[in-house]
C-alpha cells in the first residue's frame, strides 16, 4: 500500500468517525454525559493517532508574581506507543541555564501507576532513577507540573461532557475530566476541544479542593503532514499564587525513525 | 452680669431661643440625621489583618511585599498537636498527623501543607533516588519503624524545632495560605475549617490536644479583639454612663436626654464611617467609647448650669436658654480643641490611629450639635423638676476657695514644689521602652494568646526574621562559593542563644549530596561543582509531590534563597540588636551582594513604634500650634495663650516620665496618646484661664482674686468632669487588647496629672511677679458672686 493511499484511507476513516460522532451528538440524548465526554476525548486523542515520534525545541519563561523572568530551553523527544493501556516515552534534554546543560530526563509514562523516570547528570556522568509516586510538583520551577506536559493519555480520567460554546473564532465542546491516579495533584480538569480539528484550545485545572488553581491555554495550533495539529504557544497561569510560565516550541519534526531502542535508560549518556 | 455683649453671645441666644421654640422639628430633624447617617453602618466591616497597622508607604511593609512576590505569601495556619503520653512517634499519634495533614488540604485558600508525615524525606537505594513522605500509614507501622522515623526528623534541620519539639513531644502541621484579599470572609472561612478540623482530631483522639496558630490566627485574634471589646466594653461604658449622669443630674429625664445625645453622636459617627469605607481594627472600634467619654462633658455642662439656674428659682424655658447661651463659647472651643487633636492622628504611620481620629472627630462634632440643638428640644419637652434652694446657701466650694487661698499666700514654695516634681517626672522620660510583641497584645480573654503561647512552650517559636539572600547573578545559588557562605551564615545565625530554628537551603544541598553518594554521611557537606549542585537542585524538583516544591524557598531565576529564622519571643530591642548583628555578621563576612535587609512582620512591629513617634511629632507639632492659637484668640491674650501651654503639655510629658518609671515598656499606642490627651485636657485650661480673664478684665480683680474666683466657678465642674474622663479611659484598661489598654491607661494618668498641674503649677505660674504692693482691690471678694 502506497503512502499516499494510506493516507486517503485514513482521511476517509477519519471522515467516517467525524459521521458517526455528529450522529451520536445529535442522539446526545442517547448517551450519557460521561459516554459523551469520553467520545469527545477519545476523538481528539485519537486524531493524533499515527505521529510515530516527535522531535521538537522549546523555551520556557517563568514569571513570578512581581513579574521577574526566567528561561529554561530545552529539546523534548517523544514516541508514541499506540497500545492505549500504556504511555508515551519521551526524552527531555535541557540546554539552559548552562549548569543544566545535558542534563536529560527519561519517561515512560504510565496510565495509572507512578511514570518510570530517569534524570542523567553529566556532573556525575551517572543516571539516577527518580524515585517517587507523586512527581504532580512544578517542573522545573515552572506553573506546569510534568503530567500537564505531556500528551494527553486517554485512559488516565474518567469523563462528563458539560456544554459547548464558541471559542473564539471556533465552537467548542467542553469536558470535565477526573484523574484516576490517586496521587494526581487534581481533583478535575475542564477542557476545551474544538469541534473542527479535536484540539484542546484551553485546560483549567483545579486543585484537590476543588478551587481553580491554574489556567492553561493553548494557541498558535499548525497542522503537520495535513493530520498532526501541534499547539505552539502555551500561557499556564496559576491564579493562586499569580505565577505563570510561558512555552514557546519550534517546529515539529516528526518521522525521525525512533523506536523503542532510543527511549531506554542507557541512551542518557550519549545524548550529547 | 456682664455688659458687653458679645457677638457670640448674640448667636448662643438666638440659638437658644430658636431651638425651645421648635423644639418638635429639631427632635424630628435630628433623628432622621442619625436615620440618614446611621444608615452608612451597614458598610462598616471588621478587618482582619494584621497590615492593616502598616500605611501602605511603610518602608518595612514595601520591602515585606517584595519579598512575598519574590517568594509566596506568608500567611499560615500553625496546628499544635500533643498527645498525653508525649510521644508524637506513636502509631496512634501519627496516624492523627497523617490524617490532619490530608485533611488541612480542605482548608480554604490552602496552597501548601507541611508536617513530619509528609515532608518529603529523601535517600539513595542504589541507583536510585527516593523522595517520598516521611512514613504513611503510620497506624499500621511498629514502633521500631517510628522510632526509625523519630530519629529522622529529629537528626533533620529542616523539622527539628520547627514542626517536631526537641523532644519529639509536640508537633507542627504548618498550612500556607494564599488569600484573594477580595473580602474579608476569606480568613473567617479558612480559621473556621481549621477549627472544624482541630474539633474532629480532638474527636476522634481524645488524648490528642490540637491548638491553633500561625499568623491567620493572629489575624484572626485583631478581629476577635475587637468584636470582645465592642460586647464588653461598650455596654459597661453605658451603665456607667447612665450611673454618672444619674449622681451628677439626679434627673431622669436629664439622663435620658443624654444618653439620646451620646447614642445618637456614635449612630452618626459610626454610620459616617461607614459610608467612608472604614474599616474597623481594635483600636478603631475605641472611638466608641472615646467619643462616649468626651460627648458626656458637654450634656453634663450644659444641663448642670440649667439644673442650677432652676433651683435659683428661674424656670425651665428660661434656665435652659440661659444655659445654652453661657456654655456655648466654652463647649465649641472644648470641642474644636479635641477636634483638632484627634484629626492629628492622621500623621500617624498607622491607618487604624488615623481611623480612631477621624471617627471619634466626627463623634465630637456631632456631640457638639445635638448637645446643642438636640438636647435643649428634648429638656423642653420632657418634665423636669427640680427642688428650689430656698434661703439661698452660699456654700460657694469652700474647699476650692481654701486651696486657691493656700496656694495663692504660698505661691513661691508651691511652684517651687510642684515644678521639681515635674522636672522629676519629665527626666524620667528618656527611660521608656517602646515593645511591641504581637503575641502579647492579647490578654487571655482571646484564645489566640494561649494557644500562641502553648506553641511557643511545647514546638517552636511564633516571630519569624526572613531573609532573601541573594548570590547577584541569575543561577548563582548553585556557585559553590555562595552556598557555602549560606552555609556559615545558617551556622552563625542557628549558634545565636536568641534563634530557635532556622530554615536554609544549605541543608538541601548537603543532604542530596549525601544521598547522590549512597547516604554516605562523611558525604553530608556541599559540592564544589556548581553544575552538579543546579543538577541536584533539578533532580530534587523533578521528584516533589504537588504544593512541597521549593518555589517557596528560591527565585524563580535561581539568583536568591530565602532563610527563614525563628526568634524567641524578644523584646522590640533585642529584636532590632539581633537585625542589627546578623547584618554586620554578613556585611563582616559575605560578599557584597549577599547584604540583604531582614524582614517580615517581627521585622515591622519591631519598627511600628518609631516610624510613629516620628510621624506623630509634626502631628502633635502641628495640634501644639492649633490649639494655642485657638486659646490666644479666645482669651484675647498672647501671654495667656502662651502660658497655657505649659498646663497643656507638662502633663503628658510627666504621664510618659510616669510610665518609664511604673512600668518602663510602652507599644505603638503611645505615640498617638498625646496627640488625643492634648485635646482632652486642654478643655481645663480653658476653663480655668477664661474664668480667670473674666475675672481680671470684667471685674478689676487683682490675681490672686481672679484666681480664687476661677477656682470658685469651676474649680468642681473641671475636677468632676477630669473624673469622669478618668473613668471613661480607664475602662478601656480592662480592653482585651494591649493598645487600647495602654492607650487608656496613659490618657487617665495625663488627665489625672493636668488635674493636679492646673490645680498647682498653673495658679502659681500666673502668680510670678506679682508683688503685694500692687494690690487694689475694687470689688471685695465677700462682694462677688458667681
Amino acid at each position: 500500500m502506497s503512502m499516499v493511499l494510506q493516507h486517503k484511507l485514513r482521511k476517509a476513516l477519519n471522515t467516517g468517525l467525524l459521521v458517526v460522532m455528529s450522529i451520536a451528538s445529535q442522539a446526545a440524548l442517547s448517551l450519557s454525559l460521561e459516554e459523551q465526554g469520553f467520545e469527545i476525548a477519545a476523538h481528539s486523542d485519537r486524531s493524533d493517532r499515527g505521529f510515530s515520534d516527535s522531535r521538537v525545541e522549546l523555551k520556557m519563561i517563568l514569571r513570578n508574581a512581581a513579574g521577574k523572568e526566567a528561561t529554561r530551553k530545552l529539546t523534548i523527544t517523544t514516541l508514541e506507543i499506540p497500545d492505549e493501556s500504556v504511555g508515551d516515552k519521551s526524552l527531555i534534554i535541557f540546554h539552559t541555564p548552562p549548569d543544566i546543560d545535558g542534563t536529560a530526563l527519561l519517561s515512560h509514562a504510565q496510565i495509572l501507576e507512578p511514570d518510570a523516570q530517569w534524570l542523567y547528570l553529566p556532573s556525575l556522568k551517572r543516571t539516577k532513577r527518580i524515585s517517587s509516586v507523586n512527581k504532580s510538583g512544578p517542573f522545573v520551577g515552572s506553573e506546569f507540573a510534568f503530567e500537564d506536559l505531556t500528551a494527553l493519555e486517554l485512559n488516565k480520567y474518567d469523563y462528563k461532557y458539560l456544554r459547548s460554546e464558541p471559542c473564539g473564532a471556533l465552537q467548542c465542546d467542553i469536558v470535565e475530566r477526573y484523574p484516576l491516579y490517586q496521587h494526581s495533584g487534581y481533583s478535575k480538569q475542564i477542557i476545551w476541544v474544538d469541534q473542527d480539528v479535536y484540539q484542546i484550545r484551553k485546560t483549567e485545572f483545579y486543585d484537590r479542593r476543588g478551587d481553580l488553581l491554574k489556567t492553561l491555554e493553548m494557541n498558535e495550533y499548525r497542522v503537520y503532514t495535513d493530520k498532526f495539529w501541534r499547539p505552539h504557544h502555551f500561557s499556564m497561569v496559576n491564579h493562586q499564587t499569580g505565577k505563570s510560565t510561558e512555552l514557546l516550541y519550534s517546529d515539529y519534526n516528526f518521522g525521525n525513525d525512533l523506536n523503542n531502542r532510543d527511549f531506554i535508560k542507557n541512551v542518557l549518556k550519549r545524548t550529547r | 452680669m456682664n455688659t458687653e455683649i458679645s457677638s457670640t453671645d448674640r448667636i448662643a441666644r438666638w440659638i437658644a431661643d430658636a431651638v425651645v421654640r421648635r423644639r418638635w422639628k429639631i427632635i424630628l430633624l435630628s433623628l432622621a440625621l442619625v436615620a440618614l447617617t446611621g444608615n452608612g453602618g451597614r458598610y462598616l466591616e471588621f478587618s482582619n489583618n494584621y497590615r492593616v497597622f502598616f500605611s501602605p508607604d511603610n518602608p518595612e511593609l514595601l520591602a515585606f511585599e517584595d519579598f512575598q512576590q519574590t517568594y509566596t505569601k506568608n500567611d499560615n495556619i500553625l496546628f499544635v498537636l500533643q498527645s498525653a503520653d508525649g510521644k508524637v512517634f506513636s502509631p496512634r499519634t501519627a496516624a492523627a498527623i497523617e490524617q490532619l495533614t490530608e485533611q488541612a488540604w480542605q482548608i480554604p485558600y490552602a496552597t501548601r501543607v507541611d508536617s513530619v508525615s509528609n515532608f518529603q524525606h529523601s535517600w539513595a537505594n542504589g541507583d536510585e533516588l527516593t523522595v517520598d513522605n516521611l512514613y504513611r500509614d503510620g497506624a499500621a507501622l511498629s514502633q521500631a519503624e517510628l522510632d526509625d522515623r523519630k530519629a529522622i526528623a529529629l537528626n533533620e534541620p529542616l523539622l527539628n524545632g520547627a514542626l517536631i519539639a526537641p523532644d519529639a513531644g509536640t508537633t507542627g502541621i504548618n498550612v500556607t495560605l494564599n488569600f484573594p484579599e477580595q473580602s474579608l470572609t476569606e480568613l473567617p472561612e479558612a480559621i473556621g475549617k481549621a477549627r472544624e478540623l482541630a474539633g474532629g482530631i480532638e474527636q476522634a483522639f481524645p488524648d490528642i490536644t490540637v491548638a491553633i496558630t500561625g499568623i491567620s490566627a493572629l489575624n484572626n485574634a485583631f478581629a476577635a479583639a475587637g468584636q470582645t471589646d465592642a460586647m464588653t466594653l461598650i455596654p459597661s461604658m453605658y451603665l456607667v454612663l447612665i450611673l454618672v449622669t444619674l449622681i451628677t443630674l439626679r434627673s431622669i429625664a436629664a439622663t435620658f436626654s443624654t444618653v439620646t445625645v451620646i447614642a445618637f453622636s456614635t449612630v452618626t459617627a459610626m454610620g459616617l464611617a461607614g459610608y467612608l469605607g472604614i474599616a474597623l481594627d481594635p483600636i478603631g472600634m475605641t472611638s466608641t467609647i472615646v467619643i462616649l467619654t468626651l460627648a458626656i462633658a458637654d450634656s453634663v455642662h450644659i444641663l448642670v448650669t440649667m439644673l442650677d439656674q432652676m433651683r435659683d428659682g428661674k424656670d425651665k424655658l428660661t434656665g435652659l436658654k440661659e444655659s445654652v447661651r453661657i456654655n456655648f463659647m466654652a463647649v465649641t472651643i472644648t470641642s474644636i480643641t479635641t477636634i483638632i487633636g484627634f484629626l492629628s492622628l492622621n500623621f500617624s504611620d498607622s491607618p487604624p490611629f488615623w481611623y480612631l481620629g477621624n471617627i471619634t472627630a466626627m463623634g465630637i462634632a456631632a456631640a457638639w450639635l445635638f448637645s446643642l440643638t438636640l438636647l435643649p428640644a428634648l429638656i423642653a419637652v420632657l418634665p423636669i423638676h427640680v427642688k428650689q434652694r430656698t434661703p439661698r446657701q452660699s456654700e460657694a466650694a469652700p474647699f476650692m476657695v481654701r486651696l486657691a487661698r493656700f496656694i495663692t499666700a504660698h505661691h513661691r514654695p508651691v511652684l517651687v514644689i510642684s515644678t521639681v516634681i515635674a522636672v522629676t517626672f519629665v527626666s524620667l522620660l528618656p527611660r521608656i521602652e517602646f515593645n511591641d510583641q504581637w503575641v502579647q497584645y492579647f490578654d487571655h480573654r482571646i484564645e489566640f494568646r494561649a494557644n500562641a503561647e502553648f506553641a511557643m512552650d511545647n514546638l517552636t517559636g511564633l516571630y519569624l526574621i526572613e531573609y532573601s539572600v541573594p548570590s547577584g547573578e541569575s543561577g548563582g545559588i548553585s556557585n559553590p562559593g555562595y552556598l557555602q557562605k549560606l552555609d556559615q551564615f545558617t551556622a552563625w545565625l542557628r549558634e545565636q542563644p536568641e534563634v530557635i530554628h532556622v530554615y536554609s537551603y544549605a541543608d538541601i544541598i548537603k543532604r542530596l549530596n549525601k544521598n547522590m553518594h549512597a547516604d554516605d554521611e562523611s558525604w553530608y557537606r556541599l559540592t564544589k561543582d556548581r553544575n552538579l549542585a543546579a543538577q541536584y537542585l533539578l533532580l530534587y524538583e523533578l521528584s516533589l509531590p504537588y504544593g512541597l516544591d521549593l518555589n517557596d524557598r528560591i527565585s524563580v531565576d535561581k539568583a536568591a534563597t530565602r532563610v527563614s529564622v525563628t526568634v524567641d519571643e524578644l523584646s522590640t530591642v533585642e529584636v532590632r540588636q539581633f537585625l542589627e548583628k546578623s547584618q554586620g555578621w554578613l556585611q563582616a563576612n559575605t560578599p557584597q551582594a549577599m547584604w540583604t535587609i531582614p524582614t517580615g512582620a517581627t521585622v515591622m512591629f519591631s519598627y511600628i513604634s518609631q516610624r510613629n513617634i516620628e510621624s506623630m511629632l509634626h502631628g502633635n507639632g502641628i495640634a501644639v500650634a492649633g490649639i494655642a492659637l485657638i486659646l490666644i484668640l479666645s482669651l484675647r491674650s498672647l501671654s495667656l495663650g502662651t502660658l497655657s501651654l505649659v498646663p497643656n503639655l507638662v502633663p503628658i510629658l510627666m504621664t510618659f516620665g510616669a510610665w518609664a518609671f511604673l512600668v518602663g515598656k510602652v507599644g505603638m499606642g503611645a505615640a498617638t496618646v498625646s496627640a488625643t490627651s492634648l485635646g482632652i485636657i486642654v478643655d481645663n485650661t480653658v476653663h480655668f484661664l477664661t474664668k480667670y480673664v473674666r475675672a481680671r478684665r470684667e471685674m478689676g480683680a487683682d490675681r490672686p482674686y481672679a484666681i480664687e474666683y476661677a477656682f470658685r466657678t469651676v474649680g468642681w465642674a473641671v475636677a468632676v468632669n477630669a473624673v469622669i474622663l478618668m473613668f471613661g479611659f480607664s475602662m478601656l484598661a480592662t480592653s482585651s487588647f494591649k493598645v487600647n489598654a495602654e492607650m487608656g491607661m496613659l490618657t487617665a494618668m495625663a488627665v489625672l496629672i493636668a488635674l493636679l498641674v492646673d490645680f498647682f503649677l498653673l495658679p502659681a505660674l500666673l502668680m510670678i511677679g506679682y508683688r503685694k504692693e500692687e494690690v487694689h482691690y475694687e470689688h471685695g471678694p465677700a462682694a462677688q458672686t458667681a
